[in-house]
């Protein structure tokens, strides 16, 4: 029998719910997109994998979750595991009740479904549920859409991004991945999605992997972090080391290091090589 | 519950998310359907026989439609076969009654389970193609199933047919249409219920899901291929039972009246009436086999005055429905039911509607 650990249990914060090692992602069977990543998720943290546009974030959730497939894409090497199991080839919907759930970039909710339909929904895997009792506690993270009775399809973006989160929440997932919460958001909003994704991780334990653009606040409430760059890890570390490293303030938070003219430009180029 | 049911519209909302997930949204609605079906079946032995006949084969064909809204307009896929699957219901209930001696009211829907199975066979394709494709793809078993009516003397009979005897109830033959409409309305009723509570299930919400965000569908544990495939078993079900009344109902099933001029007319009756709505699959089947009745009575009314159009009546109607379904297309995609909530929704406001 596996030990028992508490989820959010200070003293085993190395222990990995979710490890993506060495993989290899090759769309159309030529274009090389992820190659060689590794990225680990420690039970019960948040882990936000940053990086520019094209970087291949969302590749690596999409290889995680096996969504590949459908826009002719393929694992050709590594391994994925969760929990101590093999998951590179196991489907979508079966990893969702291994406890595993996507919240998709661009939210993905169902527009022409009420709030409570998408949140009943999100319990699909768990048929037995006591879905009304769940929807309550959902509710009690995002209060604001216990107020829309309309369809989804009319919510704001921001409370479209709660229902996202909390259909997520439906599933009862040990692991959530979240593709760019903040995108199109105010950012206001961003701050207040950002404060629940804190407080779902800290109150019910979930570990979080959070692919973001906005590093900023991705690392204000992330535990660990990792920068991705052409299809593979460039940086990584906790939180805390990557908002001082001089590197990671330079080209993702703004600000920091010293100031620099145009007359550098070269330097930049030749300092973005970090491996 | 002590609630006194209000009998306008007005002041009869939906207040809770419990109420949003009943079968009927208000107390309105829940009177306004049990009323019209009392009606229906109060009037209908004063209709007179012709209408009665006009009202079976609309409630044959709803069924029918049903069907296919679920497959279309609910999962969002296109089958251009549900005509030859409603043949096959028909040929499958007539060949049970005749050549085992079941029962008719049983080998009704013993057909139907099995057109269910034609049906998940030929949905197979489903599971990897959509759009355009899956139609191409549903053609091929619209011309498969009717050569297979054609040619399976054992089964149909052949280009000779099937007979297909009327149903009895315990010794009470229903050899009249009045008897049989009450019959068809039976089941059409049952399939109303059934439909309109497997789309707020668990399975409905998933159904809905695959059309509207697959891959929302795919992360949240819905399997594709599984609902896909069953979408096209519920649709077969329909179609199969549909087919199997309107068997019985002619008493004589041909191999010629299942071509695909007949799948179209199904899902011509969803686009009108409105995809995704069971009200608006039966609103779609009346209109569109009344249409063609009222252009006939309109352009026989001009013929008098127009003696030239004469020999152009029988043109005129078929071409109406063509002309219905574009402007449905262009005016009104969302169908009848979508027209009729429009003006429940301008009585509702009405001195501040437009």
């Amino acid at each position: 029998m596996k030990p028992q650990i508490a989820a959010t249990g200070n003293g085993l914060a190395n222990e990995t719910i979710l490890s993506v090692n060495n993989i290899e992602v090759v769309f159309n069977e030529v274009i090389l997109v992820l190659r060689g990543l590794n990225l680990k998720v420690a039970r019960g943290k948040i882990t936000a994998l940053l990086g520019t546009n094209g970087a291949g974030k969302s590749t690596t959730l999409k290889a995680i979750t096996n969504l590949l497939a459908t826009e002719d894409g393929e694992v050709t090497r590594g391994t994925i595991t969760y929990e101590d199991d093999d998951v590179t080839e196991i489907g979508p919907e079966a990893l969702v009740r291994k406890g595993i759930f996507l919240v998709m970039e661009g939210r993905g909710i169902l527009q022409d479904m009420t709030v409570i339909e998408n949140l009943r929904l999100g319990a699909y895997s768990r048929p037995n549920a006591k879905i009304n009792e769940e929807i309550e506690q959902v509710f009690k993270y995002f209060p604001r859409l216990k107020e829309r009775t309309g369809l989804a399809g009319y919510l704001s973006g921001g409370e479209q991004q709660m229902l996202a989160i909390g259909r997520a929440l439906m599933a009862k997932p040990k692991l959530i991945l979240m593709d760019e919460p903040s995108m199109g958001l105010s950012p206001l909003l961003v701050k207040e999605v950002f404060r629940i994704i804190k407080r779902l991780n800290k109150e019910l334990g979930i570990s979080i992997l959070l692919v973001e653009q906005n590093a900023n606040m991705a690392l204000h409430v992330a535990d660990d972090g990792y920068i991705m760059e052409n299809g593979k890890i460039v940086l990584d570390g906790t939180a805390e080391e990557l908002m001082a490293n001089e590197d990671v303030k330079e080209f993702y938070l703004g600000g920091g290091g010293e100031r620099r003219s145009f007359k550098d430009i070269k330097s930049y180029k030749r300092r973005k090589r970090w491996l | 519950m002590g609630h006194v049911p209000n009998p306008r519209p007005a002041g009869d909302f939906r207040t809770s998310y419990v109420d949003d997930n009943r079968m009927f949204k208000t107390h309105f609605e829940k009177y306004a359907a049990l009323g019209i079906l009392v009606a229906v079946m109060i009037a209908a032995p004063f209709l007179g026989n012709y209408w009665v006949s006009q009202l079976i084969v609309i409630g044959i064909y709803a069924i029918a439609a049903i069907g296919l809204n679920i497959l279309v307009g609910t999962t969002g896929q296109i089958s251009l076969g549900h005509g030859a699957f409603f043949g096959f219901g028909a040929f499958a209930s007539a060949w049970l009654a005749t050549s085992f001696n079941v029962p008719t009211l049983i080998s009704m829907p013993a057909a139907a389970l099995l057109t269910t199975a034609v049906g998940m066979i030929f949905g197979v394709p489903a599971a990897r193609i959509k759009g355009l494709y899956l139609a191409i793809a549903t053609l091929a078993s619209q011309f498969i199933l009717e050569d297979f009516f054609a040619r399976a003397d054992w089964f149909s009979g052949g280009v000779y047919g099937a007979l297909a005897d009327r149903p009895d109830i315990f010794g009470y033959v229903l050899d009249t249409d009045l008897s049989y409409f009450y019959l068809v309305l039976f089941w059409l009723v049952l399939s109303v219920i059934g439909v309109t509570n497997l789309l707020r299930s668990r399975d409905g919400r998933a159904l809905v899901a695959v059309r509207d965000h697959y891959l929302s569908a795919e992360v949240m544990g819905v399997n594709l291929t599984k609902y896909r495939i069953l979408s096209f078993g519920i649709s077969s079900f329909f179609a199969g039972l549909a087919g199997a009344l309107f068997g019985h109902y002619l008493e004589y099933v041909s191999v010629e009246g299942f071509t695909i001029l007949l799948s179209i007319q199904f899902l011509a009756m969803i686009i009108i009436g409105g995809l995704g709505s069971v009200y608006g699959s039966i609103l779609g089947a009346a209109f569109i086999l009344l249409l063609p009745q009222l252009m006939e009575s309109i352009t026989s009314v001009m013929a008098v005055a127009f003696p030239a159009m004469e020999s152009g009546k029988a043109y005129v109607k078929q071409m109406s429905i063509g002309a219905a379904i574009i402007l449905f297309l262009i005016f009104e995609p969302e169908g009848l039911v979508h027209r009729w909530q429009q003006i429940r929704a301008s009585w509702k406001l009405f001195p501040f509607s437009r």
